[in-house]
């Protein structure tokens, strides 16, 4: 076990250290760097002010180089612009001397951001706090709600329970969350809708969520992410319920309830389990989609800024955090799996 | 004028579309008058979900062919005082009469309302649709060629290959679909020709696919084997460099005897229009999408290849090529073609997420991300104009899941 993970862990470096990469790489291409230039200094600088102010910065260099750097394995750049000493480990109120030599991810600084002029480390955990809220609501919500319907369709297969439960999960699994925003926005808080229950934005639900502003956007991604656990706890389910020891627990006369909660239910939600932990991937998609729509500043919003205005190292720092996210939540539904059901042995 | 009641603007709505109706009607009735001779296509239409995921999938196919045919409007054209305007308002007399002039016939009203530009809205959604239902389709398509052609020998052969390849996969799918929609699908990144360098590479597994299936089928067959590379070839790459260098051929500042000669060779060969915007979306859509057809074919090799009949074409001393194409790829037809499906919607989905972030489209282009993006910046005081395309959006991709879902359900049976 240990050395299974041990090995799973080591890949989760390679892939992040890859991905780190191409994402560096491609946000260091020429017209993404001219993109950054441009919103950073002035819209209207021709092409060899662009150059220069490239160059002064360090951004023209080899790829590798700067990679390096933010790695934390080559030296950082020092240079003096305008005849100021400057540089990627500067510390303010010290000599250009006394700067240590190496500042990276491995000596855990992941750089400043360019639109917000804030160091990346803060801005993704105050950001990933936001969304942190956001997430715990909706994944309480949205597994809860899915294996209730799960387990009401799949206790009996092929009833009009079954049928009509069914039919809504493909629904809800076929609506977008940009669409289905835009039908509850439009039904729930637009004058259009009339009913005005609820607000069409979530901005002021980052410091104080309330009821009003914050069921919109969780109802959103609820909606969309339910739909696919739904059906798979029914399909679990099912699968149960026509195995051999409930035929025989129903043969001795154990109630239908008690089927289902005492025998059934422990070994239909192994399957769904696995599911349920990956759809956090999924989620991340959803909640950049919603936090877009509802103008709710979390990490999915952060992460649009970061990309529009090509925010290289936000970018990078975002990603990872995308990243580590996916991997982590795969490495915890394999062993979770394996726990749960004791056919499985990992190794 | 006055404005149009609901029940005239349904009226009217669905009078405008009854070439789809008629259609429709037709298709249905010699299906079910066949249904016995149309193999699993007839017994789905014996599923009630099935059937629903037929008619829909059906109608969004047959108004994409006949957009022309219903739209009222020219979906571009901007009427002064129709901005914003609701649904069911008439147009202002001197545009009408304008039209009667110049002999162009237009709608008398806006049936669903007036765009934040003045565009009419009814002719958008009906429009948008040819560019969704040609681009979803062929985009899933072209995954599945990549996904299958590597997913075979990963699944078949296993060890180092599998490991490559599985590592790549994981990559693309750990990566937050949005981000790289972000960085691949950009205007800028055009110059640097990634997404041609992708769309060179990506391309080019349909050509293969088709000459390794044709070369182990007929090895041994030179009359056949002979014509039938021919024919793959010649319009594998005539349709290859339509695609992939015709948009090449395009940025206005190239210049030069060179330049211009090549441009004249691309414009006397090219096939369709693609431009680089269209192909840059084509290219990240397919790229996001074959890992995960890559992982499913993956699974289904390493179980379907312990079956008999493969050990059986082993004994026979079949080429492992030929097993992977024409005894292995055969029997995984029932969930890929389940998936084929699915993935249709899924990509619809993902083209929609592209224009609701305002990336690849250009703005006037009347997909339905497009227009719902456009339309949510107003939702708050006029809700018309996003809510039609996330309807018509929905039902296909509602309607191809209920037809995955028919189709499985069907194929389980046997």
């Amino acid at each position: 076990m240990l050395q299974f993970i041990a090995k799973r862990f080591g890949v989760m470096l390679l892939t992040v250290i890859c991905l780190t990469f191409v994402v560096f790489f491609l946000t260091n291409l020429y017209p993404n760097l001219e993109r950054l230039a441009k919103t950073q200094a002035n819209n209207r600088m021709t092409d060899e002010q662009v150059a220069s102010w490239l160059s002064d910065r360090g951004y023209t260099r080899n790829v590798f180089v700067k990679y390096g750097e933010w790695l934390g394995v080559v030296p950082g750049w020092k240079k003096e612009i305008n005849e100021v000493p400057s540089g990627r480990c500067a510390v303010k109120g010290q000599a250009p001397e006394e700067w240590p030599t190496y500042c990276g991810a491995i000596q855990g600084y992941l750089g400043d951001s360019t639109v917000f002029r804030e160091p990346v480390s803060d801005i993704i955990s105050k950001r990933l706090g936001l969304t942190g809220y956001l997430m715990l609501w909706t994944f309480t919500l949205m597994v809860g709600l899915a294996l209730i319907i799960g387990i009401l369709a799949g206790m009996r297969e092929g009833s009009k329970l079954d049928r009509g439960l069914s039919t809504f999960s493909i629904a809800t699994t076929a609506t977008p969350e940009y669409v289905s925003g835009v039908i509850l926005i439009v039904v729930f808080a637009s004058s259009a809708g009339g009913l005005k229950w609820f607000k069409g934005s979530a901005s002021a639900a980052m410091d104080n969520p309330t009821f009003e502003n914050f069921t919109l956007p969780v109802a959103t991604i609820v909606l969309y992410g339910m739909g696919y656990i739904a059906r798979m706890t029914r399909a679990s389910m099912a699968e149960v319920m026509t195995s051999q020891y409930i035929r025989t627990a129903r043969l001795k006369g154990v109630s239908f309830p008690g089927i289902v909660i005492k025998h059934a239910l422990r070994n239909a939600l192994i399957a769904p389990f696995t599911v349920i932990m990956l759809q956090f991937p999924y989620l991340l998609t959803g909640v950049v989609i919603v936090e877009t729509l509802f103008n709710y500043k979390g990490f999915g919003w952060t992460m649009v800024q970061a990309a529009s205005n090509n925010d290289i190292e936000l970018l990078v720092g975002v990603s990872i955090v995308a990243v580590v996210v996916v991997l982590l939540t795969q490495l915890l539904s394999d062993i979770g799996y394996a726990f749960l059901n004791p056919r499985i042995r990992v190794s | 004028m006055e404005r149009l009641t609901a029940l005239e603007i349904t009226g009217q709505v669905l009078a405008q579309l009854s070439p789809i109706w008629l259609a429709l009607g037709l298709i249905l009735f010699l299906s079910f008058f066949f249904k016995r001779r149309l193999g699993l296509y007839g017994q789905i239409l014996e599923h009630p979900l099935g059937l629903i995921g037929v008619v829909i999938v059906m109608f969004w196919i047959l108004v994409a062919i006949f957009a022309d045919l219903i739209v009222t409007h020219d979906y571009l054209a901007q009427v002064s005082g129709m901005k914003n305007k609701g649904p069911g308002w008439a147009m202002p007399l001197d545009v009408l009469e304008a039209a009667k002039v110049s002999g162009t016939e237009i709608g008398s009203h806006y049936l669903l309302g007036g765009d934040n530009l003045a565009r009419d809205i009814f002719s958008r959604v009906i429009k948008g649709s040819q560019i969704v239902l040609i681009i979803a389709p062929l985009a899933t398509l072209f995954a599945f060629m990549v996904g299958v052609t590597l997913g075979l020998p990963a699944g078949f052969y296993m060890g180092r290959l599998d490991t490559v390849l599985s590592f790549l996969a994981n990559l693309v799918l750990a990566f937050p679909v949005i981000l790289l929609f972000y960085l691949l699908v950009t205007k800028d990144i055009v110059e640097t020709g990634i997404p041609m360098m992708l769309a060179g590479f990506l391309f080019l597994f349909p050509i293969i696919f088709f000459c390794i299936l044709m070369y182990t089928k007929y090895r041994t067959r030179p009359e056949i084997l002979v014509p039938s590379f021919v024919v793959i070839l010649v319009v594998g790459f005539w349709l290859y460099l339509t695609a992939v260098v015709t948009p090449l051929a395009q940025p206005e500042s190239a210049t030069g005897i060179a330049w211009n000669a090549f441009s004249g060779l691309v414009d006397y060969i090219r096939l369709f229009d693609m431009n680089s915007n269209m192909l840059n979306i084509f290219v990240s859509v397919v790229f996001v999408n074959s890992p995960t057809v890559f992982r499913i074919v993956r699974g289904l090799v390493i179980d379907i290849k312990t079956r008999d009949y493969v050990a059986a074409a082993q004994t026979r001393g079949e080429s492992p090529w030929y097993i992977m194409l024409w005894e292995i790829l055969p029997n995984t037809r029932g969930p890929l073609i389940v998936d084929f499906c699915l993935r249709i919607g899924y990509t619809t989905i993902l083209l929609g997420t592209l224009g609701f972030f305002g990336l690849g489209f250009s703005p006037e282009s009347p997909d339905w991300g497009n227009t719902i993006n456009e339309g949510r910046k107003l939702l708050l005081i006029y809700a018309h104009a996003a809510l039609p395309p996330a309807i018509a959006l929905m039902s296909l991709v509602l309607g191809l899941n209920f037809l995955a879902d028919g189709l499985r359900e069907e194929s389980l049976k046997d």
